[in-house]
């Protein structure tokens, strides 16, 4: 018996230790830490509570088994002093609870004066952001360690959320109006940003990354040359990475020639003819992708009518003539 | 009238007409057992699937495929197995019987409830045959504005609405005018009490639904601008709606369950139930309470933080009266007299995996931690601790403890406890895994993850399918029951309540030879 016991704690042990590393995820700030604090509160709790109530009745189970058919048992309709103590045991615990997650919200809900302010923009299935210098990424959220960073966001079309793991944090980003996010990242490094709000077909593909940068590498981000990084490429290489960049690729296949689930492929697409959804058609040339990229909703591709809208995603000539050469080159 | 030796209600008339146009409560129950285990099926089919899209991080079915069968998967589960699942298919046909009555206050009405879930549904799995939905059960704008589908499947979630209404209105007047000489309220069952106070919120909340998704309807046919931010309208608002009704919706699925797990404990302890009072005044404080806490879904919505300051608070107050019936049940086990059999084996697990919903529950009602947990498989796992774990155990265990009296039969013992620990047993390895991935941080609602959390996805997954084997062996059981299982005796378990002490097993078509006269409380174990 004690050896079977012994055998199952073993067992329980490396199960137990093989899910550690699920917990939390690492924490980046001393916010998370303390939500961290209440949580692992809430969690000790939580386990007094359910060892008390099903060891309690485990324990009943045994104890108090069926030993014949004409067992007689006391009839106890009720106890006062008990039945007050587990009320209020309870209600003591749950207000600790309220006030200590009441108290860390209010600080995550407000930013302070002097937060470094970017914007955000959520779009199926990508995250815009907007800095003030003029520089804008996709999917990267480039921010400076040890200063306070507020996010205004709103989204270009359906809800969507952006959520910070590794900070404890999250807000809905919704069409036609502002919300906001504040925080002070500590560590330097990568963290990741997932979309927790469903918001169609890719949901799950709207992902973007977090870079924490110290203060001086931030600073010489942010007036960095937006053109060095297309130093000595092709115009069609620029315009692979435009689309990259612009997260273009989440719903349309630069690479063959077949029509995905929500967005028209885009390989050999020039010379090719094109059917709309208002019963025109033309042959689709460089006009006509230019046009697509400014004006989205103009025409649109016949067998995606009702699906999900190509948002508007802010782009200058240079891009655009890349996009386009990029489009026409031979990518095989 | 007077009945001829071994008349019951099932023989009392025969012919499938004879079941579609009955107006006998009991018959009722049947039909809407039988539509609750199909559609449970179904939606436990896409279940299996998604779960088979989810074994490994990349993807097997198109992403608009599964974000459907996540859709479907939600709207089956709430809307046509959880939701009618105690009141209408258990509560119609124990109500009567258990205040001894010959039937419902309104019969036709009954009928007719059941009429609005199948047309409901019918119409629901339409949109399967059109463009499909995969908008997910909660319907949020203005993605569902945008897609087509949404229209058909609410106009569905709309009838069956109905149906809800009126078995709730049905059940209040029973309540109030059909009980037995002598069965004052505090001598009603506990199931009784909670079926009642499920009613209340049935017929009070119900409505907010119907008129929030032919808003929603009006809004995608006629381009009236309620909630699309494009017509002027507040995306958010239709959450307050929603929410306005389907949080009490989840009082609607969880308070009967535990009506019926104080009869189980009471009876398979022979015990009589500790605190009843507390046990009926909780069933009424949930539910009035639960009219206040619909902004706890909300805390990251954009709704103003002090509004969600006002419902954590009131979410926590919820709590108590939960923590005192949970108590109760474990205090009423206290020297009593306890025989292991299939429902109690399912009251038992009802309560071991209620205690980890609720405690979650407290974690996810906490502001701070609920901004982390909030849209993560977190939630995903409290709330199948809950609906699964809570009332699903308790349709289980209400089915085993009343086959004998609905059919007369016995079911095979083995069979039913093997089911149980292929479900219990799958219900922990598939929903424990998922708070410990939500704490992770990975979002419910995704087709695809990250490579880091493959292997609690890949057990949570081989969980499922034990429970899916396990329902197997359980619809197994009860199909043997119902045809060749060994004739039951009138009081199988040494019940008090009156389906037990003065009606056949299965009843005659009026329930009772003569109206039983009541003359103490429902559990009068050692006395």
């Amino acid at each position: 018996m004690i050896k079977k016991l012994s055998a199952f704690t073993s067992i329980l042990f490396t199960s137990a230790s093989a899910f550690a590393e699920y917990g939390m995820p690492q924490a980046g700030n001393n916010y998370a830490s303390r939500v961290d604090s209440l949580y692992y509160f809430l969690l000790i709790a939580s386990l007094i509570s359910c060892i008390l109530v099903i060891g309690g009745m485990i324990f009943f189970v045994f104890k108090y088994r069926r030993k014949s058919e004409f067992d007689q048992t006391p009839y106890i309709s009720h106890n006062n002093t008990l039945e007050f103590l587990w009320s209020f045991i309870p209600f003591v615990i749950f207000m600790i609870v309220f006030v200590w997650g009441f108290l860390l919200f209010r600080e995550a809900e407000t930013a302070p004066k002097n937060a470094f302010e970017i914007h955000v923009y959520g779009r199926q299935w990508a995250w815009d952001f907007a800095y003030k210098s003029g520089k804008t990424t996709t999917n990267e959220l480039v921010v400076p360690a040890g200063r306070p960073v507020k996010l205004i966001m709103t989204s270009k079309d359906v809800l969507h959320s952006f959520f910070i793991p590794a900070l404890r944090i999250k807000q809905d980003v919704i069409p036609g109006r502002y919300t906001s996010l504040w925080f002070e990242a500590e560590k330097k490094g990568e963290y990741q940003v997932f979309c927790t709000e469903y918001c169609g077909a890719e949901h799950s593909g709207m992902l973007a990354k977090m870079k924490v940068l110290s203060n001086e590498k931030f600073e010489e981000w942010l007036s960095d040359d937006p053109m060095k990084e297309y130093e000595g490429l092709s115009l069609a290489a620029r315009g692979e990475k435009v689309v990259s960049k612009k997260a273009c690729t989440a719903c349309h296949n630069f690479n063959a020639d077949v029509n995905g689930a929500i967005a028209p492929g885009l390989k050999n697409l020039i010379g090719k003819k094109r059917n709309f959804a208002d019963g025109s058609s033309m042959i689709a040339d460089r006009e006509y992708i230019r046009e697509s990229l400014k004006y989205p909703q103009k025409k649109v591709v016949a067998a995606y009518d009702g699906k999900a809208a190509m948002p508007l995603i802010p782009l200058n000539e240079d891009e655009i003539t890349w996009i386009i050469e990029y489009i026409k080159s031979d990518k095989d | 009238m007077s009945y001829a030796a071994g008349s019951n209600y099932l023989n009392h008339e025969k012919g499938l007409w004879s079941w579609l146009t009955t107006l006998d409560h009991k018959r009722i129950g049947i039909m809407y057992m039988i539509s609750v285990f199909t559609f449970f099926f179904i939606g436990g089919v896409f279940a299996m699937l998604m779960r088979l899209e989810l074994f490994d991080p990349g993807p097997l079915f198109a992403a608009q495929t599964y974000n459907q069968m996540m859709t479907y998967h939600g709207a089956i589960m709430t809307f046509m197995v959880i939701i009618p699942g105690i009141p209408a298919f258990i509560g119609n046909f124990t109500l009567p019987l258990l205040i001894g009555a010959k039937d419902v206050a309104f019969p036709r009405v009954n009928l007719l409830s059941w009429y609005c879930l199948m047309v409901g549904a019918a119409i629901s799995f339409a949109t399967l045959f059109f463009a499909g939905v995969d908008t997910g059960w909660t319907f949020y704008t203005p993605y569902s504005i945008q897609t087509s589908g949404t229209v058909l499947m609410v106009l569905g979630a709309f009838v069956m609405g109905f149906s809800s209404i009126l078995t709730g209105l049905n059940f209040i007047v029973t309540v109030h005018k059909l009980r037995a000489p002598g069965m004052t309220f505090f001598r009603m069952p506990l199931m009784v009490w909670a079926l009642y106070s499920t009613a209340v919120i049935q017929v009070l909340a119900t409505p907010v639904l119907a008129i929030t998704l032919l808003l929603l309807a009006f809004e995608k046919m006629f381009g009236v601008g309620i909630f699309d931010p494009n017509l002027g309208g507040d995306p958010v608002m239709f959450q307050h709606f929603f929410w306005f009704y389907s949080h009490p919706a989840v009082y609607i699925m969880i308070l009967p369950a535990m009506g019926i797990i104080s009869e189980l404990i009471t009876t398979f302890s022979r015990k009589t139930i500790f605190g009843y009072r507390a046990i009926a005044f909780s069933s009424i404080g949930i539910a009035a309470v639960s009219f206040f806490v619909w902004g706890h879904h909300m805390f990251v919505s954009g709704q103003s933080s002090f509004a969600g300051i006002i419902f954590s608070f009131i979410t926590m107050l919820v709590g108590v009266p939960t923590a005192i019936k949970t108590f109760n049940w474990v205090a009423t086990m206290y020297r009593g007299s306890i025989q292991l059999k299939s429902p109690m084996l399912y009251a038992l697990g009802f309560l071991f995996l209620f205690t980890i919903g609720g405690v979650t529950g407290i974690m996810l009602a906490t502001l701070a931690a609920d901004v982390h947990f909030h849209d993560t498989y977190f939630v995903v796992a409290h709330f199948h601790y809950v609906m699964v774990g809570g009332t699903l155990m308790a349709i289980m265990g209400g089915v085993y403890y009343w086959l004998p009296k609905m059919f007369g039969k016995m079911y095979n013992e083995f069979g039913a406890q093997l089911s149980f620990l292929f479900i219990f047993c799958g219900f922990n390895i598939t929903f424990f895994p998922q708070f410990l991935l939500g704490s992770a941080g990975m979002p419910r609602r995704y087709h695809e993850y990250l490579p880091e959390f493959t292997s609690l996805n890949k057990i949570s997954s081989i969980g499922a399918w034990t429970i899916g084997f396990g329902f197997l062996i359980a619809l197994a059981v009860i199909i043997h029951c119902i045809l060749k299982g060994e004739k039951a005796p009138q009081n199988p378990w040494g019940g008090k309540t009156l389906e037990w002490t003065h009606a056949d097993s299965p009843p005659i078509h009026e329930n009772f030879a003569t109206t039983p006269v009541v003359e103490a409380g429902p559990y009068e174990y050692g006395r």
